[in-house]
């Protein structure tokens, strides 16, 4: 009997199983295998051993560039979400009309090309750039400000990058907010001030979590921004990464620092999936 | 919450001030672009095209805005079609494990992708797929997948299993169950993430870096190169082409959207 059940939901299910496979066959060998192909080569090259690893204790050059990774991508969290949030209220308060374009203003520059932005942005801080042109041509400043190819640089332009993704979570959480709970607090005298503070950001609250998680996770492995507003001066660890691996063929420091990357994003993952609704971060929007 | 209650001036500042710094430095592309100097600067004398001009007579510009339009038009094939069929599955099958699955299938979001790149590089040497046409549209295929898995489920979401339930009891078969009740109903959705896996691959860079150097040389290679080594306002003119670009498929995807949800 209950052999005969199970052919026959075999038969019924069998045709929906296959259509899982193209998928799950394709990240399974051209996804999956390279990545952990990364982490085995950590442990094995130049030689078998933990001897990569000890390095993270040892090597003044991977310390800096983890020190300097952890304090760009917390300055940027932080920006983007102060940024961010202002915008989310904005839109959660704007009529309709209005919130479709401040939606446009929050996705148009989230897809478009890192490059192009970075680019943008090259262009308007350089030293021969506008901002600099036009304050020596304002008689502000009489020397060029040293705006990008620094820390600073690197900043403007993750935050810009950043922001998008900190709005959307937001976004979600408060339009979950009653408006007519914000209205009644009003009307029982609350100052402006007392209903942000009392009634609508610990309804937020959620949001903002789940936003400086997401930004905080995709700023850590952050690669083409970094790069082009760094100058190669300031190095975060996915360009340094990238060093080791194509200039000085050290497989076994980049992969050991790779390895490091995604544990680091899978464990702040894991400890936030208590806080953050990750299904509803990455499938919902 | 239409006008029920108003922010603020400190957070309609904040939203404008922020608003404003998200969208303005993409403008002030335009300008540079139509420069009449040689060098990137706003225009001194008087507007001109020369810029685009230049862009559309320069040959290995042109080549590389091809090799990259065919990459993304076949990655996002690869994607589509097997993503489609995978999120379908999962919603039907709706079980603990096809929810893993499908978390699985969101890595490709979460882990960055210079760890893929450097996994690629060493693993596609094996394969003979470095520099080649077809292992970019597999690195670009498989890394698409998660839009198109998550737009799929979103359509899915709001579509009655009873209707599939109903055309297999009166016989029709999975085939027909697909291409004629399901598929047609979340057509919104696969289009949706058609755009955004093939927006996903027409900018992607960090992969191509690694697995690509001369034979297949990318629209965002160049544009790299370009950055790094010149001042050429042709990538101005480059630039304002991709903005305009991506805000016509956004738009698009938005006026679906619309139609989907009235």
């Amino acid at each position: 009997m209950r052999r005969g059940d199970m052919a026959a939901r075999l038969r019924r299910d069998g045709g929906w199983w296959a259509l899982l496979l193209p998928a799950f066959l394709l990240l399974s060998v051209f996804y999956i295998t390279p990545i952990l192909q990364v982490l085995a080569i950590s442990f094995t090259e130049p030689e078998p051993g933990l001897g990569n690893y000890q390095r993270i204790a040892t090597n003044l050059s991977v310390q800096r560039v983890i020190w300097t990774t952890l304090r760009i991508c917390t300055i940027t969290t932080a920006l983007a979400l102060m940024l961010g949030y202002g915008l989310a209220y904005a839109i959660t308060l704007a009529s309709e009309q209005a919130r479709r374009w401040w939606l446009l203003c929050v996705l148009v520059p989230l897809w478009i090309s890192v490059l192009v932005r970075a680019f943008a942005w090259v262009t308007l801080l350089r030293r021969q750039g506008l901002i600099n042109q036009t304050l020596q041509g304002a008689g502000i400043i009489a020397e060029p400000l040293q705006l990008v190819w620094n820390e600073f640089g690197i900043i403007v332009g993750m935050v810009h990058y950043m922001v998008p993704y900190a709005v959307l979570p937001m976004l979600a959480a408060m339009r979950e907010i009653e408006p007519r709970l914000l209205a009644a607090a009003r009307g029982l005298g609350a100052s402006r001030g007392q209903v942000f503070r009392q009634v609508f950001f610990p309804l937020s609250a959620p949001g903002l979590v789940a936003a400086g998680v997401l930004v905080f996770i995709f700023s850590l492995g952050f690669y083409i921004t970094p790069a082009i507003l760094g100058g190669g001066r300031t190095l975060m660890v996915a360009e340094w990464i990238s060093l080791q691996i194509l200039d000085l063929i050290r497989w076994g420091l980049g992969t050991m620092m790779a390895t490091l990357l995604v544990v680091t994003i899978l464990v702040t993952l894991a400890v936030f999936s208590r806080v953050v609704n990750m299904r509803r971060l990455f499938g919902g929007a | 919450m239409d006008g029920i209650y108003r922010p603020g001036w400190v957070g309609r500042a904040l939203g404008w001030g922020t608003a404003l710094y998200l969208v303005l430095p993409l403008f002030i592309i335009l300008p540079v672009s139509v420069t009449d100097q040689r060098f990137l600067s706003l225009p001194h004398e008087g507007i001109s095209l020369r810029h685009y001009a230049a862009l559309f007579a320069a040959p290995d510009w042109f080549a590389s805005i091809a090799q990259s339009f065919w990459i993304a038009c076949a990655s996002t094939v690869l994607a589509v079609g097997t993503g489609t069929l995978f999120a379908i599955a999962c919603w039907r099958l709706n079980r603990r494990s096809t929810e893993l699955l499908r978390a699985l299938m969101l890595l490709p979001l979460i882990v960055p992708s210079i760890v893929y790149a450097i996994g690629l590089y060493r693993y596609f040497g094996w394969w003979d797929l470095l520099d080649r046409f077809a292992g970019v549209v597999i690195a670009h295929g498989v890394t698409g997948i998660p839009y198109v898995v998550i737009t799929v489920s979103t359509a899915l979401a709001s579509f009655d299993p009873r209707l599939e339930q109903a055309a297999r009891g009166m016989g029709a078969s999975l085939r027909q169950v697909l291409a004629w009740v399901i598929l047609p109903r979340i057509m919104p959705g696969i289009v949706s993430g058609a755009i955004f896996a093939f927006i996903h691959s027409w900018d992607e860079l960090v992969i191509v870096l690694f697995i690509a150097s001369r034979d297949v040389f990318t629209l965002p290679r160049r544009i790299w190169d370009g950055i790094n080594e010149n001042q050429d306002p042709i990538m101005a003119a480059v630039a304002v082409l991709l903005i305009g670009f991506t805000t016509l498929l956004l738009v698009v995807d938005m006026a679906l959207r619309r139609k989907r949800d009235t």
